[in-house]
C-alpha cells in the first residue's frame, strides 16, 4: 500500500509537473541559439512564468517521492512501473496543452501501460 | 555560436542525452538510498534521519547533478517538439536503466520484468513515429487539423502568458 501511495504521488505530482513546465517553455519561444548568454537569458525568460514554479513544485515534491521508493525497491522495478506517467501525460497534453495525440500515439501509450503492468506483476 | 535551425538533427543530438543522464541519475539516486538505509528509518526514528542520510551522500548529489542536467536538456526539447512526444521518446530509458541495475547494481532482474521493459520500448517505437509537434510555438492553443508539425523557422514569442 505504501508503495502504491508513493508510485501515486510520483505518477501524478511529477506528470502535473512537467506539463506545467511545458507550457511555461512554450511561451517563452523556442530555443535555437546554443551559448552560454542566450541559455541564461531563455532560462531567465522561463523563470518568470508562474508555471514554471508551480511544475518545479510538484517536481520538487515527485522527487521526495521517488527517493522514498528508491529506499524500498530495486531501481530496474522503481523506474520503469513510473511509465504509467505517459497514460496521464497523454490525457493531460490533449487536455491542457492542446496537443493533438494521435490514435498512433494513443497506441504507443497502450503498449507502454501493459509493459508497466507486467514489470509491476514481477515483483510477485 | 552554434544554431540548429534541423529540427530533426536538434532532437536525435538531445535525445540519447536525457536517454543516458535520466537512468544514470536514478541509479546513483538507489544506491544512495541503499546506502542511507532509508527503508529501516521510514519504520523506526522518523524522517529527520532519513533526509541527513540524503543530504550526507555523495550518490544523491551525483544523481540530483545528473537528473538536472538531464532535466534542463528536456526543457530544452520541449520548447520545439510536443510533450506528448518527448516524454515517451524519453522511455528507452527505461532499458538503460534495467541494464544499469543489474550490471552496476547487481540486482535480480527476472524474465519477466524484461518482458515489460521490452513491452515498454515497443510502445516507445510505436510514438516516436508520429510527429513531433502539432502545437505552434509560443502557444498553448489548438493547432489547426492536418498543420504540418515541423516549423522550424518560425519567428519565436509569439505569444506570452502568465498564471
Amino acid at each position: 500500500m505504501r508503495e502504491f501511495l508513493l508510485l501515486m504521488a510520483v505518477v501524478l505530482l511529477g506528470t502535473g509537473g512537467e506539463l506545467s513546465m511545458a507550457r511555461a517553455m512554450r511561451t517563452v519561444g523556442e530555443f535555437g541559439e546554443f551559448r552560454l548568454g542566450a541559455l541564461g537569458r531563455f532560462l531567465g525568460r522561463a523563470m518568470l512564468s508562474g508555471w514554471m514554479w508551480i511544475g518545479l513544485g510538484m517536481m520538487t515534491a515527485a522527487f521526495f517521492a521517488l527517493l522514498g521508493m528508491l529506499s524500498i525497491d530495486n531501481v530496474s522495478f522503481v523506474v520503469p512501473v513510473t511509465a504509467l506517467n505517459y497514460a496521464v501525460g497523454a490525457s493531460g497534453a490533449s487536455l491542457f496543452l492542446g496537443e493533438q495525440v494521435s490514435k498512433q500515439r494513443w497506441v504507443g501509450v497502450a503498449v507502454v501501460c501493459i509493459g508497466v503492468t507486467v514489470v509491476w506483476l514481477s515483483k510477485g | 555560436m552554434i544554431h540548429f535551425r534541423n529540427f530533426h538533427l536538434r532532437t536525435w543530438l538531445l535525445l540519447p542525452v536525457i536517454v543516458i543522464l535520466g537512468p544514470v541519475g536514478n541509479v546513483l539516486l538507489s544506491k544512495g538510498m541503499k546506502d542511507v538505509g532509508a527503508e529501516m528509518k521510514w519504520n523506526s526514528s522518523g524522517l529527520l534521519p532519513i533526509f541527513i542520510g540524503i543530504f550526507r551522500s555523495g550518490y544523491i548529489w551525483l544523481g540530483i547533478a545528473s537528473l538536472l542536467t538531464f532535466f534542463l536538456v528536456y526543457m530544452l526539447m520541449l520548447t520545439w517538439a510536443d510533450y506528448s512526444y518527448v516524454q515517451p521518446a524519453s522511455a528507452l530509458s527505461y532499458a538503460v536503466v534495467g541494464i544499469l541495475g543489474y550490471f552496476w547494481l547487481g540486482e535480480a532482474v527476472p524474465p519477466v520484468r524484461w518482458l515489460g521493459i521490452g513491452i515498454i520500448c515497443a510502445g516507445v517505437l510505436i510514438i516516436v513515429g508520429t510527429p513531433h509537434r502539432t502545437t505552434h510555438p509560443g502557444t498553448t492553443h489548438l493547432a489547426t487539423h492536418g498543420t504540418t508539425p515541423q516549423r522550424p523557422h518560425q519567428t519565436p514569442h509569439e505569444k506570452t502568458e502568465k498564471v
